[in-house]
């Protein structure tokens, strides 16, 4: 029997629903306000939250100091080739440990994930010594390949999970029907498992995109992306509080739209599996 | 051309050998059964055939050549799963072409076959459809579909009707009997159901803990077990199996009645006992009687209805030259 929920109940849910959505997006929306605001009414005590003179300026301020196109082209390579690469790797690996197991294949996952455990800044070092050597230190196909590694534990262990749900007499049936193990993958289980895919695709692209540590530290002009665009209006010796407000603004706005609008597919990649 | 052929194969799973050296030839056009209960190793067999699972030791030939290191996809087999294993990405028109489409054939051949297929099998108006959108009798028939068109030396059903209710289960099984008779080519089934094993093969192989007991047409099974498992396993209700003085009297260390075998009366007769359960079907009645000093309980299947009550005495009469003895190793004795 379904339990029975009387009205008072039900509007103080709805309303502790919305002071905690409120609560966690205030920052985004702060942050917003704040882009069209002046200088001073952006640092002015008590704060105004509403009533001030809305402005246009930091943004056309914004644009005429920055290449934000080239920023932004420079996140969307990163972001999507690292996502993309990541799932050529990550599906066959996925594959093999959902089913054709071995016994040292739950070490195996435990010991990837144990690498998402060791501080960024750890081998920080080794790899910008590396990058110097190999001369791809501020360059887009240096930060794919590092942010596909970077990201590439997460990448498997959800397309693990997707494909631990999946028949394995499917894929026999497939075997008995003439396909090799490549069109297996391709007709059969990929098809099958575009849910998950399609959710690990998102998150990694989301992950990648906010990626802050090695973007700014492997970059500085040229394969500089949306997150080192940010980091320039945070100056030390000034705080310019609404033009560094536009400037998040701008960065976040793209990955806040796709988001927006694949919140179906995320929330149901997210919650794979909890229910059966 | 779909003769298969088993050389001294075994299956090992680490340490544990779950069948051990086997030999066994299925001919061409054959029907054949693997049956035995639950573990028995039977459906283990049938994926060893099938390339699904690599053998341990030994060969397997397939058309005269050897199939031992050739995998699942070019051994030309077909294999109609327990669960169906449908593609449920795809319409019921594109499950039963993917054989085809792997196979490369072209696309008019393929659509001549796919609507022979749908016409055999009554799917004409589900093509379009997906597998989630279909019964379970009628996914089933997808699933035969697709291992048809494929025109395999040799079709494997893994217990392909024990998802099926009742009714529908009966209506299968005549079905690929049919389909056996038009196509005549070889088929392997497995099953724990005897049922099915006695009605629909032409040959059975009765398999305990990976090791073949009997193999045999039904009613060769049927008549002539080889030995007291084979006896007990095949016919419903089971054959009675009855050791002690009454056996002695017969020279064997045990005999073996079929509850068809035994005559009632309420009067007299051989064995006397006191009835426990009657059970009524119409058309026969089973009655399992107590107290008879031969077994826990022997169970008489008389044709029509006979006025039994639970605690009446009755006094059975097995027809002596139906008789199964068996020896002390439980092998019969001739």
């Amino acid at each position: 029997m379904a339990r029975a929920v009387t009205q008072q109940r039900k509007i103080i849910n709805t309303a502790a629903a919305w002071g905690v959505g409120l609560l966690i997006f205030f920052p985004i929306l702060w942050t917003v306000l704040t882009s069209f605001k002046t200088e001073a009414t952006a640092i002015a005590d008590p704060p105004v939250f509403l009533a001030f003179d809305w402005t246009l300026e930091n943004y056309s301020a914004v644009m005429e100091r920055s290449n934000y196109a080239r920023f932004l082209w420079n996140s969307i390579i990163i972001a999507g080739g690292s996502t993309i690469l990541g799932i050529i790797v990550a599906v066959p690996a996925a594959w093999s440990m959902a089913f054709v197991p071995s016994n040292r294949t739950k070490d195996i996952l435990l010991w990837m994930l144990s690498t998402k455990m060791l501080p960024a800044v750890g081998v920080l070092y080794p790899i910008y010594l590396i990058c110097i050597k190999l001369g791809v230190l501020d360059s887009r196909g240096a930060l794919v390949i590092i942010l596909m590694l970077m990201n590439l534990p997460i990448i498997v262990w959800m397309l693990y999970t997707y494909f631990k749900e999946i028949p394995g007499e499917i894929l026999e049936a497939a075997r008995m029907d003439g396909a090799t193990l490549k069109e297996e993958i391709l007709y059969v289980l990929t098809p099958m498992a575009v849910p998950g895919i399609a959710s690990t695709l998102l998150l990694n692209f989301i992950l990648a995109w906010n990626e802050a540590f090695w973007t700014l530290n492997l970059t500085a002009a040229n394969a500089a992306p949306l997150t080192a665009f940010i980091a320039s209006y945070s100056s030390p010796e000034g705080l310019f509080f609404a033009k560094l407000s536009a400037a998040s603004t701008m960065a976040i706005a793209p990955i806040l739209i796709l988001g927006w609008f694949s919140q179906k597919q995320l929330v149901s990649g997210l919650t794979f599996g909890a229910v059966k | 051309m779909g003769q298969i052929k088993l050389n001294q194969v075994t299956k090992s799973f680490g340490d544990v050998q779950v069948i051990p050296p086997l030999d066994l030839t299925i001919g061409d056009g054959e029907f054949t059964v693997f049956v035995g209960p639950s573990g028995c190793g039977k459906s283990t067999l049938l994926r060893l055939i099938a390339g699904l699972e690599d053998i341990t030791t030994g060969h397997i030939e397939i058309d005269g050549s050897d199939a031992t290191d050739v995998p699942p996809a070019k051994r030309g087999l077909a294999m109609v799963f327990q669960s169906y294993a449908l593609y449920p990405h795809m319409s019921v028109r594109k499950n039963i072409a993917f054989p085809m489409k792997m196979a490369g054939i072209d696309e008019d051949e393929q659509n001549r076959r796919i609507e022979g297929a749908a016409k055999a099998l009554n799917l004409t108006d589900y093509l379009d459809r997906r597998p989630g959108q279909l019964s379970g009798g009628q996914r089933q028939r997808v699933a035969i579909g697709r291992a048809i068109v494929r025109e395999p030396a040799a079709f494997l059903f893994d217990e392909p009707l024990s998802n099926l209710d009742a009714a529908l289960r009966v209506g299968m099984r005549l079905e690929i009997s049919e389909l056996h008779e038009r196509l005549k080519t070889t088929m392997i089934y497995v099953t724990h159901d005897q049922v099915e094993a006695m009605t629909m093969a032409d040959k059975i192989v009765v398999l305990r803990a990976g090791v073949i007991e009997q193999v045999g047409s039904p009613l060769e099974l049927y008549h002539s077990p080889r030995n007291e498992f084979v006896a007990g396993f095949i016919g419903s209700p089971k054959m009675n199996l009855i050791s002690g003085a009454e056996a002695e009297k017969n020279g064997a260390t045990t005999i073996g009645i079929r509850p068809e075998h035994t005559d009632v009366s309420m009067t007299d007769g051989m064995w006397k006992g006191v009835v426990g359960v009657a059970e009524h079907l119409g058309s026969d009645t089973f009655i399992h009687v107590h107290d008879t000093g031969l077994a826990d309980m022997v169970t008489v299947r008389i044709t029509g209805d006979i006025q039994a009550k639970h605690g009446d005495t009755i006094y059975l009469t097995p027809q002596m030259d139906k008789l199964h003895k068996f020896d002390a190793q439980g092998l019969r004795i001739e």
